[in-house]
Formats: structure tokens, C-alpha cells, sequence
């Protein structure tokens, strides 16, 4: 009994600035519209202005602006090739953006070579294709970054590791190899490895496509579970009935611009352009 | 005339194949270091080094074996520089083999899909890290059974170097020949005894490639 307690002592002494503010956020994290009121004087926690992106003579962002606060989940939707991918990456430097600014926790990415380390414990990030580690077993997969970029204890890793498996249900599959596992299992394991990083916004770009049809809600329920706890998800999605259900915001995005944006059903219900109709009608 | 036994033949045969299996490890473990190290050169990024690597490369596969042999024993003695048949054999086939094996690994590393990197990438770890634990370790396995494959490659290749003295399978095999003149006799040992060391590489480099791609992902 006092074991555990030490342990859970040396554990809270041991998490950094980033797990003290993620927790805080939770605290006050929206629990009904009233307190939208007191969410929108927060800083936002990432903020894009004026964003453009070309890929050699191909505009693909012109210029786009978007803030996302503490807490949000902002679900971008649109057809492909609108830049909507292209968005996300740049939000963590996959892709270098070419002019505007992007602010990440209220530090300015300036587009240099910039310390990949120090961004990972901002920003996490969830791919379509999971990008699992195949040659490591799946708790290590949970394990390399907090071990490699935080220098986290091998034993503090494996617990925390544990309990991020567990949280997305894959508590009993921490020595499993990723092939072993179904694609939605695989992409839990991939949204529980980069949770161990203590992210303070998750981008997830399109992270249910890959999927059959049975494994996507096992995966959608683990984005509901995160935003109850507080994250802050910002996601390119085709599933229609979870940014209306979940999402806080619907962006859409049109030929490199945020087209249309809005609060989930009345942009679903009543969108304003001809572009998102035509967009609705085809995917719903 | 001195009358030769099939054993007769056999057994020189057997002792000169030595020289070939010798000859076949200095040229596989002098072109895997070399190999290596071009490798790595050209990991660090370095600029040039993509280059050089590439020109390396493309310099001892685009030129026939038996000109390199040619120009490692015969064109260093204008130099003033006098090398055995021995060491000839062994610089020639170590370079040959490196600039092969560099190839291929090159290759390996370069197959590690794009998105492990990303993977690595947005878990915040840099160049050096991503390659150590994430690349090749994955590259590792994918180079294994081409690698045992191409030494296949270098024990057929030493049989070149019996064109500037060296004894080894082959040069013991037409020496026998022009002793016996029993070239079906003789020749069909040779070859024989060519397949028996490189039969067991194939079938290994085989097995390794069915086992290695059934757990890799």
C-alpha cells in the first residue's frame, strides 16, 4: 500500500511541465455551451495565419487561418487534393510551410531546421497507414519516444506504457508483435504511442480510412474517450457521423482555402455554399 | 605419361578449391567493410558523398570483372608496383564485391517505407536516432538474404582470377586438363565442385528470404 503510494508519488514528480498544463486543461475543460464563454479567452493553442504552402508550381494552401483552442476538436473536412492533409502536416513540420505563420502552445514554428524533439512533446500525431514500428513489439513501440526523446526510465516507460495500451483497450497486447494485430488494433496501438508522448494537440489524418468498416468504431470510441479527458484533436475525417456527433468544429476546406467553417450541425444542416452541398451530397 | 586417377584429379582438385573458398572469404568479408563504409558515407549526408558513392558503384559494375583483375595485376606493375597474383585477386574482387554490396544495402535502407520515418519523426526523434532504431534494423533484415545471395556471386567470380596465375579452382582445372586431356572428366568436377559450395548459399539465401518476409510486417 505505501509502495503504490510512492510509486504514484515519484510518478507525479516525475511528469514534466507538459502533463501538469495537459492536466489543468482538463480540469477546465468545456463540460456544457455556458462555458464556451470562459474557453474563448484562452490562448489559442495552435494558431495558423495566413498559412500557403506550393508543392513546386502547385498552390495547395493559400493562405489559410485557423485557430484551435484548448480543448477543441476541430474536424476538417473536404474533398481530396483540397490541401486538407497538407494542412496537418505542416501544423507539425512534415511539410515545411512557405509563407504565413504557425504558432504551436504560443511558440512560432519558423519554418529552419527546427528541434523535431522539442515539437513532439507539443504536437502528436496518428496517420492513415499507422506507421507502426514492425521490428518492436508493441509496448515498445509505446516505449521508444518517452525513452529516446524524454529520457524516460525504461520501468517508467513500460508503466506508463501499460496504462496507455490500457486506456485504448489494448491492455493485453503489450508484447504482441504489430502484425499480429487487426488494422483498428493497430491504430490503437499507434494513437496509445503517440499519447505517451504527452502531446498537447493530436492531429489525426484520416486514421479510419484504412480500416474495415467493423474497426472503425473501436478507434472513433477511443477519439470520444480522449475528448472527454481534454484533448485537443484536430482531424482530417470522412466520417461524417463523428464530426457531427463529437467534433466542436467543422472546417471545410475548397481548392487551398478554409471554404466554410462552423459549429457541426448547423454547418451539416444548413451549409452556406454551393461547394459544401455538392461536398455533403456526395459523402453523406 | 604419368596416369591419373579419378581420385588423382579429385584431390588436386579439392586442394586448389581451398584457394578458391579463401579467396571467395577475403573478397566477401573486404567487400562487406568496404561496403559498409560506403554505406554509412553515404548516410551522413555529407556533400558529395551521395556521389562518390554512386560513382564508385557505377564504375565496378559497369566494367567487366576480368579488366579490373587485369588493371589490378598488370596495370599497377607500370607504376613500378609488383603484386602477387594473390593480392591482385583479392583488391580486385574486394572492390568488385564492396560496390555490389554497397548497392544493395543502399537499396535496403532506401525500402524502409517513407513512413517509418514519419513515424520516428513526429515522436520526435532526429536523423540519427530514426536510423539506428528505427531503419536499419529494418533495412538489416531485408539485406540479409540478398547479401548470402550475391556471395554466390563472388565464388563464381574468383574463377576469373585463374586468367592472371592465380591457382584456384578453375586454373587447377585446366592445368589437370592439359596433364589428363580428360576435359569432360575434369571440367564436369570442376563444375561439380563449383556447385556443392554454391548450392548451399542459394538454398540459404532462399530459406532466409521466406523466413525473414513472413514476420517482417
Amino acid at each position: 500500500m505505501s509502495l503504490l503510494a510512492e510509486v504514484s508519488a515519484l510518478d507525479s514528480a516525475s511528469s514534466d511541465a507538459a502533463v501538469s498544463e495537459k492536466a489543468a486543461v482538463t480540469e477546465s475543460a468545456p463540460v456544457s455551451d455556458s462555458a464556451l464563454d470562459t474557453e474563448s479567452a484562452k490562448a489559442p493553442l495552435v494558431s495558423l495565419s495566413a498559412l500557403t504552402k506550393s508543392f513546386g508550381d502547385l498552390p495547395v494552401l493559400k493562405g489559410i487561418d485557423l485557430e484551435v483552442r484548448p480543448g477543441e476538436v476541430v474536424s476538417i473536412i473536404g474533398r481530396s487534393g483540397s490541401g486538407k492533409s497538407t494542412l496537418l502536416r505542416c501544423i507539425n513540420q512534415l511539410e515545411q510551410h512557405d509563407g504565413g505563420a504557425i504558432h504551436v502552445a504560443g511558440k512560432l514554428l519558423d519554418g529552419s531546421e527546427m528541434d523535431a524533439a522539442a515539437l513532439a512533446q507539443d504536437v502528436g500525431m496518428v496517420f492513415q497507414s499507422f506507421n507502426l514500428f514492425p521490428h518492436k513489439r508493441v509496448g515498445e513501440n509505446v516505449m521508444l519516444a518517452p525513452m529516446l526523446v524524454k529520457g524516460v526510465a525504461r520501468d517508467v516507460a513500460e508503466r506508463e506504457a501499460r496504462e496507455m495500451l490500457a486506456k485504448v483497450g489494448l491492455g493485453e497486447k503489450f508484447d504482441a508483435w504489430p502484425s499480429q494485430l487487426s488494422g483498428g488494433q493497430q491504430q490503437r496501438v499507434a494513437i496509445a504511442r503517440a499519447l505517451a508522448m504527452h502531446p498537447k494537440v493530436l492531429l489525426c489524418d484520416e486514421i479510419t480510412s484504412a480500416l474495415d468498416p467493423e474497426l472503425v468504431g473501436d478507434v472513433l470510441k477511443v477519439l470520444e474517450q480522449l475528448k472527454r479527458e481534454g484533448m485537443t484533436l484536430i482531424l482530417v475525417t470522412h466520417e461524417m457521423n463523428f464530426a457531427r456527433d463529437v467534433g466542436d468544429r467543422v472546417i471545410f476546406m475548397h481548392q487551398g482555402r478554409v471554404h466554410e467553417s462552423g459549429d457541426p450541425a448547423t454547418l451539416f444542416a444548413n451549409p452556406a455554399t454551393e461547394e459544401l452541398r455538392q461536398f455533403l451530397g456526395a459523402v453523406l | 605419361m604419368i596416369d591419373f586417377t579419378l581420385w588423382d584429379i579429385l584431390r588436386n582438385l579439392l586442394l586448389a578449391a581451398r584457394w578458391t573458398l579463401a579467396l571467395s572469404l577475403i573478397a566477401f568479408i573486404g567487400g562487406s567493410l568496404v561496403g559498409l563504409a560506403l554505406t554509412f558515407l553515404r548516410l551522413t549526408r555529407w556533400p558529395g558523398a551521395a556521389l562518390f558513392c554512386r560513382l564508385y558503384t557505377e564504375l565496378f559494375q559497369g566494367t567487366p570483372l576480368l579488366m579490373q583483375l587485369f588493371l589490378a595485376f598488370f596495370g599497377v606493375a607500370v607504376f613500378g608496383l609488383d603484386v602477387s597474383a594473390w593480392t591482385a585477386a583479392a583488391v580486385a574482387l574486394t572492390l568488385f564485391s564492396s560496390a555490389f554490396l554497397h548497392d544493395i544495402w543502399r537499396g535496403c535502407v532506401e525500402a524502409v517505407p517513407k513512413g517509418q520515418w514519419e513515424g520516428a519523426r513526429v515522436l520526435g526523434l532526429g536523423y540519427l536516432k530514426t536510423m539506428r532504431h528505427i531503419i536499419l534494423p529494418q533495412a538489416l533484415r531485408m539485406a540479409i538474404a540478398p547479401t548470402v545471395g550475391f556471395s554466390v556471386q563472388i565464388i563464381k567470380g574468383t574463377a576469373l582470377a585463374s586468367v592472371i596465375g592465380f591457382v584456384e579452382l578453375t586454373k587447377a582445372g585446366t592445368m589437370l586438363n592439359n596433364a589428363t586431356l580428360e576435359p569432360f572428366t575434369v571440367f564436369a568436377l570442376v563444375a561439380l565442385l563449383y556447385f556443392a559450395m554454391c548450392y548451399p548459399l542459394s538454398r540459404l539465401a532462399r530459406h532466409l528470404e521466406a523466413r525473414l518476409n513472413v514476420t517482417a510486417r
